[in-house]
């Protein structure tokens, strides 16, 4: 094994590792929040993909990355309140719903990227920008102060979502909606009102973890570019226990973890390559079953609420 | 007597002229999209550029079904064509073989082709075909070998099997046919559609040291675009020309050029003979081109 365990390589590690969470943080603290008003949008992978194309679509037409990021955070907003009229308003089954807001988002983007686009091509995605001083601390400073504005909103969105859930009114009306929504229903909160509000900004996070993919870490478009990644990050809320810090957690171990093992691969560490392939999965259901708290999960999860009917 | 030898005659070549008039009819079923800049690309310009030679849509009609990595929809495609009467079903994936072994037998009018591979399972409807990936490859590395300054590569694909492997196996040997002492490190991502974990690998490559990377399949679009962020690394590209995406950085491409053999099984389905045999695609016969 070749200096596996030295400076450079863990400073590599970590340096990937930042990239690949981002998409994860900003799709899963969307999820938790919609999930914490009780509501499980399993479309998370079909609003990045939709996402990613406009947000790819609308920098390679107008060479506008913010209007870009802008476009998608639209195209996930307005997915969202599909999601959420469907689930919501016409009390649909929730996960049958978002499988199927899913199967529309991959298949959309597949569409309009031929039509429109046609071929692979790439964009200049956002530069990477580094924090004065910050950037110069050796070896952290170029990991975590030297990275692309996505990527910082990434992480700075877990203490802005922890703090709108824990610390302020609305989290709590959309605790308590998600908890027991009768309750709450007749101390003058609108579920409904909650619900959409709380599905449409998850899935305008969604829409943004796309655009930080097509954008900003891959630059690039083409038919599933998420790969599934939308799905790892309903996975993660329940791996963080609806807490955004926990959801923090997951989203680093995983992504620790798939850059060690490509690391792992580069170093020629003698392992089979699908073996370490698996290594972030295996990990990932393996902490799962020992630190999941089922105490923690919102007890009105994947119900429609119906008034006077609990 | 002459008079109807020659009513006979007006007829056959009346009837040959409406045979002729109707399109010859080629579907095709990939694994991936058209655009992939790689494996399904390059049959699907091969046909479009036999299309254009032939007179274009009305006598070449072409379907194709994209993003068919799931082998039973692949498999359903591939007969449906069939039954509707297509004269030639492609089945481009390696990973289709015995979808097509079983409904060949149920078509025996109809041509299959299929590859990457060389087996025709004995069938009189079946052609197979492959990529002698090795050769470029092979060329590819000698090439990267003498532009490498930090004497380190780096190798990225989704999985060890088919030309995939071929590829990078003559690869290897062009390097160490250079220079033995160049260090190759190879990762395998498991996933032909995993952009942002192949990009996550060839990252890793250039942060280890690579200055030179190489690899197939796929989504290899992801490790181009990681070469194009960092400007002083170098890509050889395999399958399609890859140029376009990053033409300062792409020193080569292995092109897959299927076109001269989709002229000769439709020469062949035309005088009678479905299949049978076997094409590989080398640099000799420019099947395989370096550009």
């Amino acid at each position: 094994m070749k200096n596996l365990f030295s400076l450079a390589v863990m400073s590599g590690i970590l340096n990937t590792m930042v990239s690949l969470a981002t998409p994860f943080l900003y799709a899963a603290l969307g999820e938790t929040i919609a999930q914490s008003a009780g509501v499980v949008n399993l479309g998370v992978d079909g609003i990045m993909l939709l996402s990613a194309f406009a947000a790819f679509y609308v920098a390679l037409t107008t060479g506008s990355l913010w209007l870009g990021l802008l476009a998608a955070a639209i195209v996930g907003l307005l997915m969202g309140l599909l999601m959420s009229f469907v689930s919501v308003t016409l009390k649909a089954e929730q996960g049958v719903s978002g499988i199927g807001l899913y199967m529309f988002g991959l298949g959309m983007s597949s569409l309009l990227f031929k039509i429109l686009i046609g071929t692979v091509k790439t964009v200049q995605g956002f530069p990477p920008v580094a924090i004065p001083f910050l950037g110069d601390i050796p070896i952290l400073g170029p990991i975590l102060f030297r990275n692309a504005v996505p990527v910082y909103g990434a992480f700075l969105l877990v203490p802005l979502v922890w703090w709108m859930l824990e610390k302020t009114t609305l989290g709590l009306r959309i605790k308590s909606v998600g908890q027991n929504p009768a309750a709450a229903d007749s101390l003058g909160i609108s579920v409904d009102r909650i619900r959409y509000f709380s599905v449409c900004l998850g899935s305008t996070l969604a829409g943004i973890a796309g655009a930080s993919l097509s954008i900003c870490l891959l630059n690039l478009f083409q038919d599933n570019l998420t790969a599934g990644q939308g799905f790892i990050a309903v996975a993660l809320v329940y791996f963080g226990g609806w807490n955004p810090i926990g959801v923090m957690g997951g989203a680093i171990l995983f992504s620790v973890v798939n850059s060690l093992q490509l690391w792992m691969q580069v170093l020629g560490v003698k392992i089979p390559s699908s073996v370490a392939v698996m290594l972030p999965y295996l990990l990932t259901i393996a902490a799962l079953t020992i630190t999941v708290n089922r105490m923690r999960q919102p007890a009105a999860l994947n119900k429609p609420f119906e008034r006077g009917e609990n | 007597m002459k008079r109807s030898l020659l009513i006979a005659l007006v007829l056959v070549v009346a009837i040959a002229a409406a045979v002729t008039a109707a399109p010859f009819r080629i579907a095709v079923v990939m694994p991936s999209a058209t655009t992939d800049m790689a494996f399904s690309q390059s049959m699907w310009s091969a046909l479009q550029t036999v299309q254009k030679e032939m007179g274009g849509a009305s006598a070449l009609d072409l379907k194709f079904s994209e993003n068919m990595y799931n082998v039973p929809d692949a498999a359903a495609a591939v007969r449906d064509y069939a039954s509707q009467g297509f004269d030639i079903v492609i089945a481009h994936g390696s990973q289709y073989g015995s979808s097509v072994q079983e409904i060949a037998k149920d078509f025996p009018n109809v041509t299959f082709a299929w590859g990457t591979d060389v087996n025709t399972f004995g069938l009189p409807n079946v052609y197979a075909y492959t990529a002698a990936a090795e050769q470029g490859g092979y060329v590819n590395g000698v090439l990267a070998a003498k532009l490498t300054k930090s004497r380190k590569i780096g190798v990225t694909g989704p999985v060890e099997v088919g030309d995939a492997k071929t590829y990078i196996d003559g690869f290897l040997q062009g390097v160490q046919s250079v220079d033995k002492s160049i260090t190759i490190s190879k990762t395998w991502t498991g996933s032909f559609s995993d952009v942002a974990l192949m990009t996550a690998a060839a990252k890793t490559h250039i942060a280890s040291g690579a200055d030179v990377l190489t690899g197939s399949s796929q989504s290899v679009v992801g490790s181009i675009g990681a070469a194009k962020d960092k400007g002083s690394v170098l890509w050889f590209g395999t399958q399609a020309d890859q140029a376009s995406l990053a033409s300062a950085l792409v020193v080569a491409s292995q092109v897959y050029d299927w076109t001269g053999m989709l002229r000769d099984i439709i020469a062949k389905h035309k005088a009678g003979v479905l299949g049978g045999t076997q094409y590989t695609l080398t640099l000799a016969n420019a099947g395989l081109k370096i550009v």
